[in-house]
């Protein structure tokens, strides 16, 4: 393989991230079409095409069958789902008029009248109930099924071509039964799975893929807008109906093989915003564009997870004082200021900053801080209960950019407690993912995990509740599960989030993954446009952006 | 003539069926599994991964994948990607681009090797000789990539004559620099070639007699000189255009290049099997039917070699 950026920043957008999701909506100010009117500065800016970076989409453009970035970021754009998210992570009614939350386990959604897809069809809602049971349906295999799990009639084990918990009402109402309570459902229907879809797309789902045909705030601008490996051009779509109201005339999105080459199309003014910079670049991008540099937490929590059934770690009291010694031994501030140039945030919890509920002072969280007396106190005491033996080992993947903080980490573990300690690494991620989900993985293995919906729960239920689909480390605390269990059933979010930190304290004791850093979103625009905000899911929100 | 072209043609078929199959091998034996790493760091449900692996004839034994994919290849049917366009148009699409990069990158390589090559050939030992290898040994031992970003931040971003990158606009205006580039770092095995055959020839015989006839050397040079000397520069650079169809990766991948190179490269990195393989296949294929052309070209143009 020739030495080239892209594999690094390719591959760590794939295995940081599976998902990247909508694009967000905002209340303060910039949602006002007028309010903003007068703030640009010429009026014929209002039609610029605002030119920024992305990849070619793996998939076709079909919601529920997009998992990854390149995709994820135009259907976005050109979707509008029930609720939308503000730059913040908080959600807030778009198509719904209304989503009453009966109880955990039942909800009832109001459609707005008014709403067409570009096609001139109406948004009812038959085309979400459809699009919903089309992509939880097992024969279409669809990689965002597992969305629709919680809804009473899905199966993993045979085709359901339309699920029990799904009932229309009326042409604007349907209602939503759980099989289990789940009382963030609200909150996660701005994911792009739960975007709806016309009538259009059932009759050719191929066709469709390749020209969608959505209700958002952009449309593609012909058919030949998608230029395969090129880029695809997107319009205002002039009959959307909701108030994240594009300030521009549209968005053309390149497909860049290497962060790089975006990142000189930024300084030689070919490309208005990027949100990716080149690990060659890290260094001196902040100064390069000054105050046009974007540097912050994004939704995604890296750490490494060690395997209950690797000797010396069971979750007794020595694999306890072994994780606890383990946390304590690295010094987080450091590798994150050195080798990643302060593009991550050392860690504070299992989530992400970015997410309502978020608190940097949960009780406990001192494991989380560099502290070698006490870490090589707690390993001699495990030492006590049973003599350490062998060799500490960190498995990654060598095509991802890891090996560096592998080795500043497994250094840092060695030089605090005195033991041996190094990286594992496995040529592809595709290796390592097959190893860690077969069990067959004999060492610690780098974990990470981007959020789909911005809510704690999403970075705890799948990750670490018994038996979940993603626990890698199967991790099992019948505590930690009730906590989960009984946070996922409260309806106010405030007290939900109480519950959830709750749990997650047992998770700082237990420690079944160690928290490592958050990643930032790195970014830039350049000098031609203004209002550039970064939304919770490091995707700058496009529609707020205006051309000077 | 026509006997030598269908053996060389023969003696492709089992290079083509040998590369296809290696590729095919590797490819099937890289380590790790493509439909896991689709979905990231979340493990996908068994239902919905058993439905991609059938999707993707992952299942059947390699040698049953081999044929499924030699027969798809024999009917004309280059596979799908994963996102459900046909390899075929993939390839339709990118393939005039990067020949467009190839060819004016091979057309650079060919006049600055030709030029300088005479040059060098006629002042031999001279001072202008001794400069032209310094700046072809310095431009040889650059590696590509950083040619490519030196000449990327200097000339397009510093200096403005080039665009920045490529992107929507690949025509050959948009693409001159990163022809150029490839051109500056291939151009000195020619050059070196066509420094050695001038001072060949000039000693030659036939040169001698020309003199002698009295020509002036202004008739000499371009007719008996440069004419025949140019016969293993041409064959250099046309050999090199087989390689660079295939080796723009980097390039394509630095200026943004729309061609086969970056394709090729978002399947590796996506894990796409059947997109890579038949891209290569094409691309042996070529590299196979160029070869034979340049054979064939030493036969055109040096009289005393004929084909039996």
């Amino acid at each position: 393989m020739k030495i080239n950026k892209k594999i690094l920043g390719g591959v760590a957008a794939l295995s940081a991230a599976s998902l990247v999701l909508v694009g967000c909506s905002s209340d303060d100010g910039g949602a006002d079409p007028e309010a903003s009117g007068t703030d640009t500065p010429a009026e014929s800016n209002a039609d610029a095409i605002i030119r920024t970076n992305g990849s070619e989409p793996q998939n076709p453009l079909i919601p529920g069958n997009t998992n990854e970035t390149g995709g994820g970021k135009i259907i976005d754009a050109i979707f509008a789902g029930l609720v939308s998210y503000d730059a913040e992570g908080a959600a807030s009614n778009e198509v719904a008029a209304d989503i009453v939350v009966e109880d955990p386990q039942n909800l009832t959604v109001t459609l707005q009248d008014g709403w067409t897809f570009t096609d001139g069809t109406p948004v009812t809602a038959n085309s979400f109930v459809d699009a919903w049971n089309y992509t939880a349906n097992l024969d279409n295999a669809y990689y965002n099924s597992y969305f629709f799990e919680d809804i009473e009639g899905f199966s993993w084990d045979e085709p359901v071509e339309a699920m029990s918990g799904l009932e229309v009402v009326d042409d604007l109402t349907f209602t939503i039964a759980l099989n289990k309570p789940a009382a963030d459902f609200a909150q996660r229907l701005g994911y792009s799975a739960f975007y709806p879809l016309p009538e259009a797309f059932f009759e050719d789902p191929e066709t469709f893929g390749q020209n969608p045909i959505g209700n958002g705030q952009y449309m593609l601008a012909g058919e030949d807008a998608w230029q395969n490996d090129v880029q695809i051009e997107l319009v205002t779509n002039p009959d959307y109906a909701g108030t994240r109201t594009p300030q521009n005339g549209g968005l053309t999105i390149t497909f860049y093989a290497t962060q790089d080459a975006a990142y000189a199309d930024l300084l030689g003014g070919n490309v208005d915003v990027i949100d990716g910079i080149p690990d060659s670049a890290l260094a001196v991008y902040e100064e390069e564009l000054g105050d046009r540099a974007v540097n912050q937490p994004a939704a995604i929590f890296q750490s490494f997870t060690i395997p209950e059934r690797l000797e010396h770690f069971g979750m007794d009291e020595e694999g306890q004082l072994r994780r606890q010694a383990m946390s304590l031994a690295i010094n987080r501030e450091e590798i994150t200021d050195v080798i990643f140039q302060g593009t991550r945030t050392p860690a504070s919890d299992f989530t992400s900053p970015v997410v309502d509920g978020w608190t940097d002072s949960l009780e406990g969280a001192d494991v989380l801080s560099y502290d070698a007396e006490l870490a090589a106190d707690l390993w001699a005491q495990a030492d006590e209960i049973n003599p350490w033996t062998g060799t500490f080992q960190l498995a990654y993947n060598a095509d991802g950019g890891h090996q560096a903080w592998v080795d500043a980490t497994v250094n840092s573990i060695r030089s605090t407690l005195g033991i041996e300690a190094e990286g594992y690494p496995y040529a592809t991620f595709a290796e390592l993912r097959e190893d860690v989900t077969t069990d067959v993985i004999e060492s610690a293995f780098r974990t990470g995990w981007q959020a789909d919906y911005p809510g704690l729960y999403n970075f705890l239920g799948p990750l670490y509740a018994t038996n979940a689909g993603s626990n890698d480390g199967d991790y099992s605390n019948p505590e930690f599960d009730a906590l989960l269990e009984e946070g996922i059933s409260t309806e106010d979010g405030p007290t939900r989030n109480d519950l959830l930190q709750q749990a997650q304290e047992i998770l700082l004791q237990d420690l079944p993954a160690i928290p490592l850093w958050y990643s930032n979103v790195n970014g830039g625009y350049s000098e031609a446009v203004s209002n550039v905000v970064f939304g919770w899911n490091s995707v700058p929100i496009y529609y707020e952006i205006t051309k000077n | 003539m026509l006997r030598y072209i269908l053996r060389r043609l023969l003696q492709a078929i089992p290079v083509f069926f040998g590369t296809t199959f290696l590729l095919y091998f590797m490819v099937f034996s890289m380590p790790g599994d493509p439909i896991l790493a689709l979905f990231g760091d979340r493990t996908p449900n068994e239902a919905v991964y058993n439905s991609l692996v059938e999707q993707y004839n992952l299942d059947e034994p390699f040698i049953v994948q081999y044929l499924l994919y030699m027969r798809d290849l024999f009917t004309g049917n280059l596979g799908v990607t994963f996102s459900g366009r046909s390899v075929n148009e993939v390839f339709a699409d990118a393939f005039p681009v990067t020949l467009m990069l190839v060819t004016m990158a091979v057309i650079f390589e060919f006049v600055l090797a030709a030029v300088l090559g005479l040059i060098s050939g006629l002042r031999a030992g001279k001072l202008s000789d001794q400069f032209n290898l310094v700046v072809a040994l310095v431009l040889n031992s650059i590696p590509a990539f950083v040619a490519m970003f030196f000449a990327q931040y200097f000339i397009a971003l510093g200096l403005g004559w080039a665009p920045v990158t490529v992107g929507a606009n690949a025509t050959w205006s948009t693409m001159w620099l990163p022809a150029l580039t490839i051109a500056l770092t291939l151009y000195v095995v020619g050059m070196r070639l066509m420094r050695g055959s001038v001072i060949e020839s000039r000693g030659a015989d036939y040169v001698r007699t020309a003199y002698a006839k009295g020509l002036t050397s202004r008739r000499v040079t371009p007719v008996h000189v440069a004419r025949n000397s140019l016969i293993p520069v041409i064959t250099n650079t046309a050999a090199s255009f087989g390689a660079l169809i295939a080796g723009t990766t980097v390039t394509e991948g630095i200026f943004n290049i729309p061609g086969i190179g970056k394709v090729l490269y978002d399947a590796i990195i996506g894990g796409q099997g059947p997109t890579i393989v038949s891209f290569v296949t094409i691309l042996t294929v070529m590299y196979i039917i160029v070869n034979i052309l340049v054979d064939l070209l030493y036969a055109v143009l040096d009289p005393r070699i004929r084909y039996v």
